[in-house]
């Protein structure tokens, strides 16, 4: 049974007409790596950040369901939700350099949930913290407990973010663009990071990217959104060796290739952007006006 | 690994220090007043009236900054000056923060219709003609230290809620409020822990920028008699009297002007001087 189902999920810009996510159903299960894959505004930061109830005010969910551990996440009062979602969720955030509170010190950064929703002890959780930080590989862990963010480099932070999203053992990390606004040496060592945390702990991951390498060495199953649709749901070894839809297919042949590095990309062609368009307004057409 | 920045040794600069100099001396002397004030500062002499300052031939001994027509001693009145005015800086300063900090920080963060509530009510604010306003207050309420600390605080809090509101908005938007929140935080709580210590440096400028403000606001309403009664020594009161002998006695205008000068201007310095020393980022 998977840990996190959303079904139909549909969301507009609050008042307007204006769809944002189109009836997205996927679920990811205990352990499970899966690749949230689109263009810039298909979606995909979208749907984590509806996972994680952290919504723009502007936006609202129409229709659909999020069932997080076989509950129904919609049901909940706003307190239950977020006690629910702090207690089995957790976010690795796009840029290291705003995901840090600058005026507090990084040691309460991590132990706040740990103290908070977990309800353990002070000297208990700087334990933990201790050791997370070991974890990630980060020499002098006393130190940088002490440290402001701005005393500490953008990889640095981004290493400390990991090992605080795995703080409370959640069941699912969201991790929304996690390398992007790392320079490129960096974001190999942190994607190597990631892995080796998700599996030392076993942690049901969902990685939205843009980055279809980042997806084939980092997980296991894929979602390929288009205008807020998902239009392919896939393992990854077989998406790889055969993409199913038309426009999974050219975004792969739009990506660089590493045996290739000289040769020119090729853009996804405006006939396959066309008929992918002209899906979504079928699809439209068929379902209610919500 | 570790951030040159944070091996720079921040120099609390000259103009902390002179600032601070110079307001800590005057408010230690207005506390004081009676007891380091060479004469009491009601006491009329017609004989001794536009007496020169120490230094002028024909200065009378122990009256070191000169009197006024009637009398009275500049340097006394000077210092029981700085009681009113340190005293309307603090308390209408602190209020004003309070209430307008406190309101631009939930616009801010919590937006909703608490901030279109806190909008439209700072935007009609804005539209009243603020020294009409304070006139017209007062003529009500009737001149006395109550009215202008109100008067001040009613006029300036949109000065805080604007900035501070802008502020929290900004730091809303960083994705350590979203980390916060997933984490179960909270809106309250991410409000008082995770955003005011970052609006907290502009809030302190902001502090000791209306401080500065509200002395001038009170040398004002003195000036034009809607301050404290016309008894008790103001900065702006005694400027009005030595308007009208400036040219037998200047000493009478120019010395509370100087001090109205320096203790304003050294209010804002110090709230610069403090936000560099404070922020936590080298901004």
């Amino acid at each position: 049974m998977s840990f996190l189902t959303l079904e139909g999920l549909s969301a507009r810009l609050k008042g307007t007409d204006h769809r944002l996510l189109r009836k997205v159903s996927l679920s990811v299960a205990a352990g499970e790596v899966r690749g949230l894959v689109g263009e810039s505004g298909a979606g995909k930061s979208m749907i984590g950040k509806a996972i994680l109830g952290i919504l723009p005010r502007s936006v609202e969910i129409v229709a659909g369901s999020i069932v997080l551990d076989g509950v129904d996440l919609q049901s909940l009062s706003p307190r239950e939700r977020r006690r629910k979602i702090g207690a089995s969720c957790a976010l690795i955030p796009q840029d290291p350099l705003t995901a840090l509170n600058p005026s507090r010190r990084i040691a309460p950064q991590i132990t706040d949930r740990l103290v908070d929703i977990l309800g353990w002890e002070r000297k208990r959780a700087e334990d933990r913290a201790l050791e997370l930080l070991g974890e990630v590989h980060i020499a002098e862990p006393e130190r940088v407990l002490r440290s402001y963010p701005h005393e500490l480099s953008g990889g640095m932070r981004q290493r400390i973010l990991i090992a605080s999203a795995f703080a409370a053992e959640p069941k699912l990390i969201v991790a929304d663009e996690p390398t992007t606004a790392l320079d490129v040496t960096v974001q190999k060592q942190i994607l190597k990071l990631i892995g080796e945390m998700q599996r030392r702990h076993g942690t049901a991951l969902l990685f939205v990217t843009h980055d279809l390498g980042v997806v084939s060495k980092v997980c296991q199953t894929l979602s390929v959104l288009y205008g807020g649709m998902v239009v392919e749901d896939s393992d990854v070894r077989s998406f790889f060796a055969a993409p199913g839809h038309a426009y999974s297919r050219a975004l792969l042949a739009a990506s660089p290739k590493y045996t290739d590095p000289d040769g020119s990309l090729t853009p996804v062609p405006d006939a396959v952007i066309e008929a992918v368009r002209q899906e979504v307004a079928a699809a439209d057409r068929t379902w209610s006006h919500g | 690994m570790l951030d040159g920045r944070s091996l720079i040794k921040r120099r609390a600069g000259a103009r902390l220090w002179l600032a601070g100099l110079w307001l800590g001396g005057l408010f230690a002397a207005a506390l004081a007043a009676p007891l380091i004030a060479p004469q009491d500062p009601l006491a009329q002499d017609l004989f001794l009236g536009r007496m020169p300052p120490f230094w002028m031939a024909g200065a009378e001994p122990g009256y070191y900054l000169g009197t006024d027509s009637l009398g009275r001693d500049v340097l006394s009145r000077i210092l029981y000056g700085a009681r009113i005015a340190f005293l309307v800086a603090i308390v209408a300063g602190s209020l004003t923060c309070l209430i307008g900090a406190g309101l631009g920080l939930a616009a801010g963060f919590l937006r909703g219709w608490v901030d279109l509530a806190v909008s439209r009510l700072i935007d009609i604010w804005m539209a009243f003609p603020p020294v009409l306003f304070a006139i017209l207050l007062i003529a009500v309420m009737g001149p006395g230290l109550f009215s202008i600390i109100l008067a001040i605080v009613v006029i300036d809090w949109t000065r805080f809620a604007r900035v501070v509101r802008a502020e929290a908005m900004a730091q809303g938007a960083m994705d350590y409020v979203a980390s916060a929140e997933v984490a179960g935080r909270s809106r309250l709580s991410t409000m008082i822990v995770e955003i005011l210590p970052n609006v907290l440096p502009t809030i302190v400028v902001l502090l000791t920028l209306e401080m500065g403000i509200a002395v001038i606001v009170e040398a004002i309403l003195s000036f034009v008699n809607l301050s404290v009664s016309t008894d008790d020594p103001t900065w702006g009161g005694m400027i009005a009297e030595g308007r009208t002998s400036i040219h037998q006695a200047w000493w009478v205008i120019v010395f509370p002007l100087i001090t109205l000068f320096l203790t304003v201007l050294s209010f804002s310095q110090l709230g610069e001087g403090l936000k560099d020393r404070f922020d936590p980022v080298l901004r």
